[in-house]
């Protein structure tokens, strides 16, 4: 099982961004996505600059996916889609819209992003027919539609999920960000810098909810489908898709590579504490808690406790008990 | 097609009383759903068997009007059968169009049915004409329904790139996302309308009386609190209030109502085909008092284009029954971005 590092949701500075992707170049990621996904004003990185870091990410051995644009709405979206696209001989390209996809299709092999809404077999077929070599599964569908699914998708079609971050789940034509500093989207003084990991909105209770992203809205909590490797497995993805986030990213994909290659290898099974250090580790990096409804067919924001996570409340009630505490 | 086509009236009806008055009260062309979830407003007690479908056809084909039925959720895997169903249903009815938005079904429909006009649901997400005319090319699509996300100038610009005809959203309930593209209530509730056909489903609405005001919650999230003078509003997720930095407010989008009137003479001019109504939850009184402004209005454009003007009566009739009392242009109107 491969590990990819999905397109980067936040608006960083350009430094901050080369960075990123230099520190990750060593980090064991499989594949990485690459480009400006969410709004069309965010200008720190240019085109140019994101092959630059493409050429030097795919020197360092990793598959570089070019990622295009979700909402397309203006004359210039096309035109930057149509750049990125130009490059399709160099690095296969994410089609987040079906407008990509017109573009894309018996032209080259594509990626067939997780926005498409692509539910069941026909329309996997039909992705397939038009050059698609993989597709990310959409956010929304459960373990068990997406075995049901599994068992008769196209030949040669690699089927990735998105296992770990703060859930992309709307995108608009408005920008919240803006909104939330009464400024106009056409004037927005660029204030998604100010939130590397997005600005966060609770609800009147002051429950964390979701996440202002621009024109993008993100679950609060992060969701997390490492525990569910087994089943990941039994249904035969083949890429676990990792969201960057500012801090920990790193650590993030050393702890899913471990856990994979433990999964993988039957001499490591039943290392049950190592796979509760790994969970404890990782709930660490989810600044507002876990989330993984959406894998079980429940509400997205649920936390379903699974066999690790029950592992790990019994050893924190018996390390309580035995200091004399209550749970 | 020419600059001055007129627009066709397109009203909801969830209901066959529903169907009738719109029929009845001026509109073109009449959409419905059938009672599952095959269709973006699967709501209880909604919709239409098939004798129902079938009567709303007679009854719409009789005055001369059309009706279209809307298939527009996403089939999971094993529930495709339905779904394929209810396309084999809407042709053998003699449906004047299908509205789809899952591919893989749209695929289904032109290859099994190749006579059935083909619509592209707001649902399909297609906001650049690029995409419109993927779904032209692959399957004849020969309409397209867009997302109430731009503004008059790209939906001019869409317009002008594309053979399809299009078909925009003129008044009712307003989506702030994407449609087809917004996940946020399934996140809370497990169902959203891309999976079921819902947003915001009533089944997970909770009121509560407390001492800090009326409460509103979905599946136990706070959407809104509401103090003894503030009218409250149903807890669509997106239009409730929240609390960002300091500040409690409507931090995606205030309860209001798309309501499109004085853009009907810009409608005539960028050649749009179709003028939707929202509402097929609403009930047969809404459809009615709708559907007989928008006919008027739409005349009296039709009848001097030049000399246009919204009458007071047409305002407080709409905004009688809009949604959080108010009304907005929404994306059309570029500053509410």
């Amino acid at each position: 099982m491969k590990l990819a590092l999905g397109p980067l949701h936040y608006y960083w500075t350009h430094e901050t961004v080369r960075q990123f992707y230099h520190d990750m170049a060593d980090t064991p990621v499989d594949i990485v996505y690459l480009g400006e996904t969410v709004c069309s004003r965010r200008h720190e990185l240019r085109l140019a600059d994101w092959l630059d870091i493409a050429h030097q990410l795919k020197q360092a051995g990793k598959e570089v996916i070019l990622s295009s644009q979700v909402l397309l709405e203006s004359e210039s979206d096309l035109k930057t889609l149509r750049q990125i696209i130009s490059h399709a001989n160099d690095f296969t390209i994410e089609a987040n819209d079906m407008g990509a996809v017109h573009l894309l299709s018996g032209k080259a092999l594509f990626v067939a992003g997780p926005h498409l809404n692509l539910f069941n077999a026909h329309s996997l077929r039909l992705m397939a027919s038009l050059g698609a070599k993989r597709w990310v599964t959409p956010l929304e569908m459960s373990g068990a539609q997406l075995a049901a699914l599994q068992s008769h998708r196209p030949a040669n079609m690699e089927t990735e999920i998105f296992a770990w971050g703060r859930l992309p789940l709307a995108w608009s034509a408005r920008c919240f960000t803006a909104r939330a500093h009464n400024l106009p989207k056409d004037d927005c003084q660029f204030r998604c810098l100010d939130y590397p990991q997005g600005l966060l909105m609770n609800t009147r209770e002051d429950k964390a909810f979701l996440v202002l992203n621009g024109i993008q809205t993100q679950s609060a909590h992060t969701h997390n489908l490492l525990p569910e490797l087994d089943a990941l497995h039994a249904c035969q993805v083949d890429i676990l898709r990792i969201s960057p986030q500012p801090e920990h990213t790193r650590d993030i994909v050393a702890l899913f590579r471990n856990a994979i290659d433990t999964t993988e290898n039957p001499a490591c099974r039943q290392q049950t504490p190592e796979a509760v250090n790994t969970l404890q580790a990782l709930a660490a990096f989810a600044p507002q808690g876990l989330c993984n409804g959406y894998w079980y067919g429940q509400p997205g924001m649920a936390q379903q406790n699974t066999v690790q996570q029950n592992t790990v409340q019994r050893n924190a009630a018996q390390r309580n008990a035995a200091q004399g505490k209550q749970p | 097609m020419p600059p001055d086509t007129i627009p066709e009236l397109v009203c909801p009806a969830g209901s066959l009383t529903a169907l009738k008055t719109a029929v009845d009260h001026g509109a073109d062309c009449v959409y419905i759903g059938f009672r599952d979830n095959t269709n973006a407003r699967n709501f209880a007690g909604l919709n239409f068997d098939r004798a129902a479908a079938h009567e709303g056809l007679r009854y719409a084909h009789a005055a001369g009007k059309q009706v279209f039925v809307a298939l527009n959720t996403n089939p999971p895997d094993a529930g495709w059968p339905r779904w394929q169903e209810a396309v084999d249903l809407a042709a053998d009815l003699g449906a004047d169009a299908v509205i789809l938005s899952d591919p893989g079904l749209m695929q289904y429909a032109a290859q099994r049915h190749p006579h059935l006009r083909l619509h592209l649901s707001v649902q399909g997400s297609a906001t650049n004409y690029e995409a419109i005319n993927f779904y032209r090319q692959q399957f004849g699509v020969r309409r397209a329904v867009l997302p109430r996300v731009l503004s008059l100038a790209q939906v001019e610009h869409v317009r002008q790139h594309t053979e399809v005809d299009i078909e925009i959203f003129g008044f009712g309930s307003l989506c702030v996302m994407v449609e087809g593209r917004c996940a946020l209530s399934s996140y809370v509730t497990g169902d959203s309308p891309n999976t079921s056909g819902v947003c915001s489903p009533a089944r997970a609405v909770h009121w509560k009386q407390t001492p800090a005001g009326l409460e509103s919650r979905l599946n136990e999230v706070l959407i809104d609190r509401y103090a003894a003078h503030e009218n409250a509003s149903y807890p669509t997720l997106c239009k409730g209030r929240f609390n960002v930095g300091e500040a409690s407010y409507y931090a995606i989008e205030e309860p209001a109502s798309l309501n499109t009137l004085e853009l009907i003479p810009e409608f005539f001019r960028i050649g749009i085909s179709a003028i939707k109504i929202e509402g097929r939850q609403r009930s047969p009184a809404y459809v009615a008092q709708v559907t007989r402004v928008w006919r008027q209005a739409i005349d009296a454009c039709r009848a001097n284009r030049n000399h246009y003007s919204i009458k007071p009566v047409w305002m407080d009739t709409l905004n009688s029954v809009a949604e959080g009392q108010q009304h907005t242009l929404g994306a059309y109107h570029r500053p509410w971005k």
